[in-house]
């Protein structure tokens, strides 16, 4: 049996509790526990004039009823602003309970505890909260016009305003070269507002433990760690008298890294206030209303290309919709703005964007993460610059890629994590040589004059992009051996349902030679890792992955020590197979991990057979040294910490042939391909799982997802009837194919593979939308009706 | 007012004394503490709340546990035999047709009445059995890949 | 999402059943397959003071097929009416429009008589009984009456049942011999409410023209919108039909409204594609079952 399990499609470890019903999810906890409901705003903006409370009193089964003016201390402030920038000049953030003005359908105003959830929200029915409508602000460019405001205190509607600029080789600055290029083309883009969307909302369950004066929470987070912090912070609790556990999360996609919601707070809080155990679990309409949207800019776009397609310059301007607050800072715009210039190798790039306030649900990263509206500015680009001269998309692609000798590339920015943008590596003509042969660019022409020949319209399209992955600042990872010769490993990063349980668990079998039988993972558990930044910005594997791995190493080590005491053998001659440790070409000279791990740990009590051999008497340390070495520790466990010097970037391309329908134009997508290079694999099985879903959200971010608000603020589809997220008669079969440059920036040469799927949909579906029609589509997603409508207008 | 009701659950009788209005997902989750069966949108669109009410696979979210009352119930912590998990729920493990899982119960449900029904499906009509349970995390592919796997194991144990 | 509280009853008999109607009055509301109707509970939406469960009313759970048409008991589930030999054989259009009916699941549940009280404009089942000219037969305590297609949708999710009344069942009229019938619609993912679609029966003549043509189109009015196309079509083959002008006459008579997933326009743009498409589909069907009938008539 081989324990290299490294680079295998090892089946996932989490499956069996998940088919069985045996998954505890947040509102599988807390069978007794009391249950909080929500008044929130009707209103987009408004002022607070009085909350009557007093229908609710006689609610049976009513526990309680807290307004702002309940909340003491911190708890009364804003929510934290959890990622500063020095752009972000006027970040806002609203309370845990509105205060004086809601800014969006939907803000917390009154929380409800109740016997059960029935109880609460008949209460929730009987409070009536009297508001002074304020005049609503809605859609970016509207808001931009700043007419009204969403703050008082904030001119313009203006959160944040950013230039970052990239001079070419020759000194010349975007707008000099766009005004020097042979050719230039300016062009507006848009993409609408959409939402992560993960079928289990929010939850928040916490017991108050009064006589240990401790308290343990349970949320459905992306960050189990960071929500412990924020929790002791607001509350004022000693950080060691909290815990936080993110138990199986039933996806997140990016709205449950921000913390701390509203109800991680509250309900905490409100649990050690009444010494009851209280759980909120987020229904449908309430995630709709209350947890974050994101995707929603319009992009002016200025480009000057010479007769091959070369970009000399771009120069772009985003509006960025961010809603009513800014708790997670600017990063999605800064995502957009960096990883827009994609594989490419501009001559001179300017970008700027604003980030507008509106009275909308606020916006924060959702997989891609800003990157998919990026993509879709610079494909779209590459496409108006061949059509324009006539070119093949693809040739016009080749043209402006960077060329696999030039890494490290250094696209002259600051990214998302603060660091330089600077590529580690990739091949991206191979990645296109296999995109194009799998998707048969180069026989499509004749494929589509053979579908016209039939009346029937297909067209094909083209997207590449570049995602930074594996942000820091840090995760870490701890590794134990116990004498059972069980493998314990645990890292504060959470899981949202990647496979994190197998692919840690495959990299510490493979790191110490163990069956993977032998090997448990904890993820997310502060009892168990109390540093850890979380999942998210396709970093886990990444991240996690290789903290793991290196404690695993100093496991392996001291096991190596260990055993070469024992075995009186040179530790360099060991090796570790099956979990046992042998000398290299002479099996019989050998010992098991578990023993290893006994020895590891010199006892003075033992409790069984194996640890006997550990005790004082039955195996004495020298008497010149003391039991435990200088420098050593007992036991056989290591903790490390994987901290990069900055992202690795991941690449690849996706194609897709879609057809329209000449009289309905409905949309169908015929094929769909992806070339997919996020260093060495992990898990195959797993990456390929992860495309395939990032493949299907774009698809609904394409053709059918958008959060479509009135002129009131009213978001008009707020549920699964209305807001289409695809089910499996909208997503195409995906064939995909992988191509592997190791990062050469962390030991185990891997790069983030979690976001990338979803990121180039929107401007693939859009270049093959267009290639069937001859009609330029600027604005994703799109419907029939809008492509009809297109059609009317050409 | 509250109402005694006797389900027959994964072949054990329960009984619950439950308001008229509780829905039967909440009480299988919180009455009967059968956790399994989830909850996504309590208006009845992602199917993640599905189980076989007499065999026949209906959201729990949209029906009434009072209305059940009598009836026999199927949920996914009922669908492993004796003899372990089931061709469905090994086939899904198998093909990699989950990644959180909480979309998974209702098309355990949802395809192992299917199955009994059409043990031989062909592309479309598996694609029609599973057209109304949302999931968000895996494109669906590797789930339309599980259903006719099952189906293989089916026969493959059939014989 | 948790529904209001409300009075239960769970009547053992037609009788109980009435009984508890007449006495909630206004404040009654009757729960079938609850498809409908629980999800605006659980948004709360809705607020009825007594629920008549009918559930246990296995006396209303029938399909009765005969030449004349099928009707359709209050209890039977969409999924039993679409698997029902002897209704398909009496009123295909019956099958043809269920399986367009949201979701499976959601149709071994729905039922076909609570499909038609709930009367959405954008649903199936209301289109198909408006088309053949079918009724609602509503009972009361002490009191029946059959309400014609006609005159049962009033509105957008209204129909002429009154407080204290049950839909007890429907009746679906089988067509005359040489006839068929289609449903095309358009959703934006399969088995959402249609952005448009229309449901049609033809009927022709011994020469294999066009006898009668007749369409119900959904989401294009606050009741389905059934236009009598004979005319247009005129005594003529199939072949020789001016679908333009029959598009035409019909998207004259529909009031599409804008709504989130459609604009008007494109509605009507699409009940005109929709009304080609289900009429030919239609002509087809009805040419085999006269030729089918034709063959029958030589041996």
């Amino acid at each position: 049996m081989t324990t290299k399990l490294f680079g295998e499609p090892v089946q996932r470890r989490e499956d069996e509790r998940l088919i069985t019903g045996r998954g505890r999810y947040l509102d599988d906890l807390g069978a007794n526990a009391l249950a909080a409901a929500f008044v929130r705003s009707p209103h987009a903006h408004a002022r607070i004039r009085e909350i009557d409370v007093s229908g609710a009193l006689d609610v049976e089964g009513l526990v309680a009823i807290y307004t702002w003016e309940d909340l003491p201390g911190l708890l009364a402030e804003p929510l934290p602003l959890l990622i500063p920038h020095p752009a972000l000049t006027h970040g806002r953030t609203g309370h845990a309970l509105a205060r004086d003005v809601v800014r969006h359908v939907g803000e917390p105003v009154v929380m409800v505890v109740a016997a059960d959830r029935y109880l609460a929200e008949d209460a929730c029915a009987l409070i009536e909260v009297d508001y002074e409508i304020l005049k609503p602000v809605v859609g970016v460019e509207e808001a931009a016009q700043a007419v009204n405001l969403v703050h008082e205190d904030v001119p313009g509607n203006i959160g944040a305003h950013l230039v970052q600029e990239v001079p070419s080789a020759s000194g010349q600055s975007a707008r000099e070269a766009i005004e020097a290029a042979p050719h230039t083309l300016a062009f507006r883009l848009d993409i609408e507002r959409s939402a992560s969307m993960p079928l289990e909302g929010k939850g928040v369950y916490a017991r108050w433990d009064s006589d240990d004066q401790s308290l343990r929470v349970y949320s459905s987070t992306q960050t189990s760690t960071s929500v412990r912090m924020a929790i002791a912070a607001k509350l004022g609790l000693p950080l060691p008298k909290v815990e936080v556990i993110a138990p199986d999360v039933g996806g997140g996609f990016g709205v449950k890294i921000v913390h701390p919601w509203p109800e991680e707070v509250l309900v905490p809080w409100a649990a050690r206030q009444l010494g009851r155990e209280i759980k909120w679990t987020e229904d449908r309409r309430e995630h709709f209303i209350s947890s974050s949207h994101e995707r929603a800019q319009v992009h002016y776009v200025r480009v000057g290309f010479d007769d091959a397609g070369r970009v000399l310059g771009l120069d772009v301007n985003i509006l960025h919709d961010h809603g009513a607050y800014t708790p997670y800072g600017i990063i999605v715009p800064i995502i957009t703005s960096t990883q827009l210039v994609g594989p490419y190798k501009l001559g001179a790039y300017r970008v700027e964007f604003s980030s507008i306030y509106t009275n909308t649900v606020q916006v924060t990263p959702y997989r891609g993460a800003g990157r998919p509206q990026a993509v879709f500015c610079m494909e779209r680009t590459m496409d108006r610059i061949a059509a324009h001269l006539g070119l093949d998309r693809t040739e016009v692609r080749a043209a402006n890629f960077i060329q696999p000798d030039e890494f490290p590339f250094d696209q002259g920015m600051t990214f998302q994590d603060g660091r330089p943008l600077i590529y580690d590596s990739g091949d991206y003509p191979e990645s296109l040589r296999m995109l194009k042969e799998i998707i048969g660019w180069d026989s499509f022409p004749a494929m589509k004059a053979e579908a016209a020949a039939e009346g029937r319209i297909i067209g094909i399209g083209i997207g590449c992009y570049v995602e930074g992955t594996g942000v820091g600042p840090y995760e870490g990872g701890h590794v134990q051996i116990t004498s059972d010769g069980r493998v314990h490993v645990s890292t504060g990063l959470t899981s949202q349902g990647q496979g994190h349980e197998t692919v840690f668990a495959q990299i510490a079998a493979t790191e110490l030679g163990v069956p993977i039988e032998k090997v448990s993972v904890v993820t997310g558990d502060t009892r168990r890792f109390g540093y850890a930044v979380g999942t998210f910005a396709s970093r886990a594997a990444v991240m996690s992955g290789n903290a793991i791995a290196l404690a695993c190493r100093k496991v392996r080590e001291k096991a190596l020590r260990v055993a070469a005491d024992a075995l009186e053998a040179d530790p360099r001659d060991l090796e570790i197979t099956d979990g046992v440790v042998h000398v290299a070409g002479a099996p019989s000279a050998s010992i098991p991990l578990a023993t290893v791990a006994v020895l590891s740990n010199p006892l003075r009590y033992s409790f069984d057979q194996e640890t006997q051999r550990a005790t004082q008497f039955a195996s004495p340390a020298p008497a010149d040294r003391p039991p435990v070495a200088e420098g050593e520790e007992p036991g056989m466990e290591g903790k490390d910490y994987y901290s990069p010097v900055r992202s690795t970037f991941a690449s690849g391309m996706h194609a897709a042939i879609v057809e329209t329908d000449p009289l309905t134009a409905e949309i169908r997508i015929l094929r769909y391909a992806v070339v997919h290079d996020c260093g060495k694999l992990i898990n195959p099985m797993i990456v390929e799982g992860q495309i395939h879903g990032g493949v299907g959200q774009g698809v609904g971010g394409a053709l059918y997802e958008k959060m479509v608000y009135d002129e009131h603020g009213q978001l008009l589809n707020a549920s699964f009837m209305d807001f289409l997220m695809p089910y499996a008669t909208e997503v195409p079969r995906i064939e995909t194919a992988h191509l592997e440059t190791p990062s050469p920036l962390n030991p185990l040469g891997v790069k983030g593979a979690g976001e990338a799927g979803v990121i180039p949909v929107s401007a693939v579906i859009a270049a093959a939308i267009e290639d069937a029609e001859g009609i330029t589509i600027d604005k994703m997603p799109i419907s029939p009706p809008e492509l009809w409508e297109l059609r009317r207008s050409r | 007012m509250n109402h005694a009701i006797t389900l027959t659950v994964n072949g054990v009788v329960r009984e619950a004394s439950v308001p008229a209005r509780r829905l039967l997902s909440d009480c299988l989750r919180h009455d009967l503490g059968l956790t399994g069966t989830h909850v996504g949108c309590e208006h009845g669109v992602c199917g993640a709340c599905t189980v076989l009410l007499d065999g026949e696979p209906v959201r729990s979210c949209l029906t009434f546990a009072v209305t059940a009352d009598g009836h026999e119930i199927t949920t996914v912590e009922g669908l492993a035999g004796d003899d372990g998990l089931s061709p469905v729920q090994r086939a899904f493990t198998e093909c990699h047709g989950l990644q959180c899982g909480f979309c998974t119960p209702g098309f355990l449900c949802t395809v192992t009445a299917f199955l009994r029904e059409t043990p031989a499906p062909t592309e479309e009509e598996v694609l029609e059995a599973v057209s109304g349970n949302l999931c968000r995390c895996t494109g669906y592919q590797n789930i339309i890949k599980a259903v006719h796997r099952a189906a293989e194991i089916q026969a493959e144990e059939a014989r | 999402m948790k529904p209001p509280p409300f009075d239960y009853h769970r009547p053992a008999s037609l009788g109980e059943a009435l009984d508890a109607l007449a006495e909630a009055g206004g404040h009654g509301k009757v729960l079938a397959g609850g498809q409908s109707l629980i999800p605006l509970l659980n948004m709360r939406l809705a607020a009825p003071g007594h629920l008549v469960d009918i559930n246990r009313l296995t006396e209303l759970d029938t399909i009765a097929a005969d030449a004349s048409g099928v009707r359709v008991g209050a209890l039977a589930r969409h999924a039993a009416v679409e698997r029902s030999a002897s209704a398909k054989a009496a009123q295909p259009l019956l099958a043809q429009a269920l399986r367009l009916v949201a979701h499976p699941v959601i149709r071994n549940r729905g039922t076909v008589v609570g499909s038609l009280v709930h009367a959405d404009p954008s649903a199936e089942m209301p289109a198909v009984l408006a088309l053949l000219g079918g009724s609602v037969r509503l009972a009361r305590r002490g009191a029946e009456r059959e309400v014609a297609a006609t005159d049962f949708f009033v509105g957008p999710l209204e129909s002429a049942l009154l407080p204290g009344e049950l839909a007890v069942s429907a009746f679906f009229p089988a067509l005359p011999g040489r006839s068929g019938t289609a449903f095309c619609e358009v959703a934006r993912r399969h088995g959402d409410y249609a952005m448009a679609g229309v449901a049609a029966a033809v009927t022709l003549d011994e020469d294999f023209r066009i006898a009668a043509a007749k369409v119900a189109c959904v989401s294009v009015g606050p009741v389905p919108v059934v236009v009598d196309v004979s005319q247009v079509c005129g005594t003529r083959p199939v072949a020789s039909v001016d679908w333009d002008a029959v598009a035409g006459a019909v998207q004259d008579t529909i009031e599409p409204e804008d709504d989130i997933h459609a604009t008007a326009e494109y509605r009507r743009h699409l009940t005109g594609v929709l009304v080609t498409r289900a009429l030919r589909e239609a002509a087809h069907d009805a040419a085999q079952d006269a030729a089918r009938a034709a063959g029958e008539g030589q041996a």
